[in-house]
């Protein structure tokens, strides 16, 4: 199964709502999938295309307000213009899922794979102190499993999940072990799941109101401390990472996503030459694998961030190991995919010298 | 004395449950709070408070979540109809309706507004016209008149400069997506029953699953308009009514009697004011 | 076990459905595969090249740059991917349109003659067996019943009445592949 197929799918058999999207390369196989699968005379999910990301994301918006599991999917350009739904729908404390396939920017660019939308999804993208909780699937089987993941999550913090991938993942086919299928909330189910949803205010309750709007600073100041301590806790519970190879290594690389399969060729081909290298890949993007950078940072004698961005994640890299080693970046970006040899060479000219 | 009449069989008119306790921060004279009431009202009489599902804008009516007692979304600027869509789509069976301003619904959302007509969504939406942006301060709006003064028109709009003010309403007619379109005002006790009835027909609509009903209210802004609310209801008349007129455009799918093709498409002449 | 393989012709010549049989084929034996194709603008006609990595282990990376098979279907894809072959790998091409032959000497070099062949026999709808047929022979890193399995799961169910047309045309790119340098 291909990627982007993996994620549509997995939305299928998560129970997922309702899904709202625009197409964009290379990435429109999640709704062409959905389309073509027609889940409304299966599970009930809705499929809406929309006339662009703008309104897609603020159809999740009003979807996911009634406590209903609503996804989109996009790419770059497209979630640049989701940003501006994105910050409501954290200010607004709603869970939903919404899938990235990265392409090489800034601007139209190209459609090629990229991974330049790290600050975009881990520093923001939108206006104030929000945060995504951002997963990177590094295989189809990520793909799909992360779709089920995100929504204990999503649900667990009232927060939007970013599946951080790119068209290199999307349009790759892998072997992928697919789950029976979660059958969506009933109505009782959606009611205690969501209380604050706006699903019609029965007398019983007051009405409920999703906004992200509050114009007194004191209160406004209250509730942002209130997400800090989501983030917080984000951070505490619910990180996410996977090491390879660490125990006895000298050196590692630091990746994620498709830059992490290709690290991992990279230090095979090292551990061939008799090169002691590992891999770290955090899975969560945010919250960051913080804490394991900085003990393997004691043990290691140096780190090559691999990303294909002109370096975005190793300033996070950096922050964590807090200067006690070298700490290199080696990328190539404008949809170009480096080759494991490349990574494996930079790794020798910057890090081991 | 005041209590002496005070006593149930003297009780003429009551307000809705629909609406809470909130004191309304809307200017006095403006044309919001009639028509959060008359809204109100219909949920009320139709019996569906517990399947209502209303979207404000952002603009003055911003925070109307305060004053209806239902379920509410605010939405980004703009993007009300696209979150109503998918509010009615995973609720089939609630009533959804958004409540907007010309900005909102005319300027920045006119792609929302317009592909969720297309899409002949099964809400209500209520679009109040006051042809300026009120929150931000009396900017011009897309349906501000030309030669009408606004703070970012300060000699009038031009058309050279400004193009020409949007009937939407006409516009969004046209469309086979939408089943009712009307135009209403609620600045005198006969138009507000008129707009309270166009009101129920829409939400009747919805329950009956017709598709979209438009309820555009034709209102004043006396703050933005610099006017007392006398002053702004009269020069309403005088220079809003005759480049929005009032009636009803298009009734159960159908372009409504007296209703021309000129009127809808070609756009007949605008008029000039000065203000 | 590990092979990795390139795929790489014009576009109609049935490069990613080969790529696809042979993955789906790798799955239904229970290994480990990846199929990796370009996309984008180069979709649209002109080349098509797609990489399967079918392993016994967890896969790295799904793009590489070295291969132990390349399979190229015209001038193109060869003269782009022999240099990519790794030393003592194999290359697999179909003489049909080569002018310029292959001319490293640290690989395993094989031609194919299917699309003559296919055409002959009215066949050219699978030609991509005859040369699936052809690798197979040399590296069969898939079993024959596996094959089958992998025609059903990526031919649509309306196409399975094609499957013994597809089978046979393996076959017949078994017997058709000879040796052109064999280290």
């Amino acid at each position: 199964m291909k990627g982007n197929e993996a994620i549509a799918r997995a939305m299928i058999a998560s129970g997922t709502d309702g899904y709202f999207g625009y197409p964009i390369t290379p990435q429109s196989e999640v709704m062409e999938t959905l389309m073509a699968e027609k889940p409304w005379e299966t599970t009930g999910m809705v499929v809406l295309q929309a006339e662009s990301e703008l309104a897609s994301i603020n159809m999740v918006y009003g979807g996911a307000a009634t406590g209903k599991k609503v996804a989109t999917s996009s790419s770059s350009p497209g979630i640049s213009l989701m940003c501006e739904g994105l910050t409501y729908i954290a200010g607004a404390e709603i869970p939903c899922v919404v899938m990235n396939a990265m392409r090489g920017g800034p601007g139209l660019g190209t459609i090629q794979p990229a991974q330049s939308d790290y600050f975009q999804s881990t520093k923001g993208g939108g206006h104030g102190d929000y945060q995504l909780y951002v997963m990177a699937p590094a295989s189809v089987q990520e793909m799909y499993d992360f779709v089920f993941d995100a929504w204990d999550i999503a649900f667990k913090y009232r927060n939007p999940v970013l599946i951080l991938t790119d068209g290199a993942i999307g349009q790759c086919m892998e072997k992928c072990y697919t789950r029976d299928y979660i059958p969506r909330w009933t109505e009782e189910e959606r009611r205690q799941h969501a209380p604050w949803g706006c699903w019609g205010k029965p007398a019983t309750r007051d009405h409920n109101i999703i906004t992200s709007l509050e114009l007194e600073s004191s209160r406004q100041e209250v509730f942002n401390q209130k997400l800090q301590k989501k983030y917080a806790q984000m951070k505490e519970e619910d990180v996410r990472y996977e090491m390879l190879n660490c125990e006895d290594a000298d050196y590692v690389f630091v990746a994620y996503g498709t830059s992490s399969r290709i690290c991992m060729k990279s230090m095979e081909l090292a551990r061939a030459k008799g090169l002691k290298v590992g891999l770290l890949r955090p899975i969560t993007l945010f919250p960051f694998p913080t804490k394991q950078v900085a003990e393997l940072a004691k043990k290691v004698k140096g780190m090559l961030c691999v990303e294909m961005s002109a370096g975005q994640m190793i300033e996070d890299v950096k922050l964590a190991a807090n200067c006690q080693i070298p700490i290199e970046h080696y990328g190539r970006f404008g949809g170009i995919i480096p080759t494991p040899e490349e990574v494996l060479e930079a790794l020798e000219e910057k890090i081991i010298k | 004395m005041a209590n002496d009449i005070v006593k149930p069989e003297n009780l003429v008119y009551t307000k809705t449950k629909v609406l809470t306790d909130n004191v309304m921060h809307y200017c006095p004279g403006c044309g919001h709070g009639t028509a959060h009431r008359i809204i109100a009202e219909v949920i009320d009489e139709m019996g569906i408070q517990d399947k209502t599902i209303g979207v404000s804008p952002v603009g003055c009516s911003v925070m109307a979540y305060n004053y209806f007692d239902v379920d509410f979304e605010e939405a980004a600027h703009g993007r009300a109809p696209a979150v109503a869509t998918a509010i009615k789509r995973l609720n089939p069976d609630s009533y959804v309706f958004t409540y907007q301003g010309d900005g909102d619904l005319a300027a920045i959302g006119t792609a929302e507004t317009v592909h969720a007509a297309n899409r002949g969504e099964n809400i209500v939406m209520v679009f109040i016209n006051n042809g300026i942006y009120g929150m931000t301060g009396g900017q011009m709006a897309p349906t501000t008149l030309v030669g009408m003064k606004s703070a970012t028109t300060p000699y009038g709009r031009n058309v050279a400069l400004n193009g020409y003010p949007l009937r939407i309403t006409e516009m969004l007619a046209t469309l086979p997506g939408t089943y009712y379109v009307t135009r209403q005002s609620v600045h005198t006790p006969a138009n507000v029953r008129k707009a309270k009835a166009a009101i129920r027909k829409a939400f009747e609509n919805q329950r009956d699953k017709k598709g979209l009903s438009f309820v555009e209210i034709v209102s004043s802004c006396n703050s933005g308009w610099k006017m007392t609310p006398v002053q702004a209801n009269k020069w309403m008349e005088e220079n809003m009514f005759p480049n929005y007129p009032l009636g009803d455009i298009k009734v159960d799918g159908k372009i409504a009697e007296g209703i021309t093709a000129d009127r809808l498409v070609v756009s007949a002449p605008l008029t000039v004011v000065n203000k | 076990m590990t092979e990795e393989i390139i795929i790489a012709g014009f576009g109609g010549q049935g490069v990613l459905s080969m790529g696809k049989i042979l993955a789906y084929s790798g799955v239904m034996e229970d290994k480990e595969v990846c199929w990796m194709p370009s996309y984008g603008p180069e979709q649209r006609g002109g080349t098509a090249n797609v990489t399967v990595i079918v392993s016994d282990e967890r896969i790295c990376s799904p793009i590489i740059s070295k291969y132990d098979t390349a399979i190229v279907l015209n001038q193109q894809s060869l003269d782009k991917f022999e240099k990519s072959v790794k030393p003592g790998g194999l290359l697999i091409y179909d003489p049909n349109g080569i002018t310029k032959e292959p001319t490293r000497k640290d690989i395993n070099i094989y031609k194919i003659a299917a699309t003559e062949k296919a055409q002959e026999m009215g066949i050219s709808k699978v030609f991509n067996m005859v040369v699936l047929g052809g690798f197979l022979k040399l590296k069969p890193i898939v079993g024959s019943e596996f094959i089958h399995k992998g025609l059903e799961k990526s031919l649509p169910e309306r196409h399975h009445n094609l499957i013994p047309q597809n089978e046979e045309a393996i076959e017949l790119g078994k017997g058709l592949i000879e040796a052109v340098q064999v280290l």
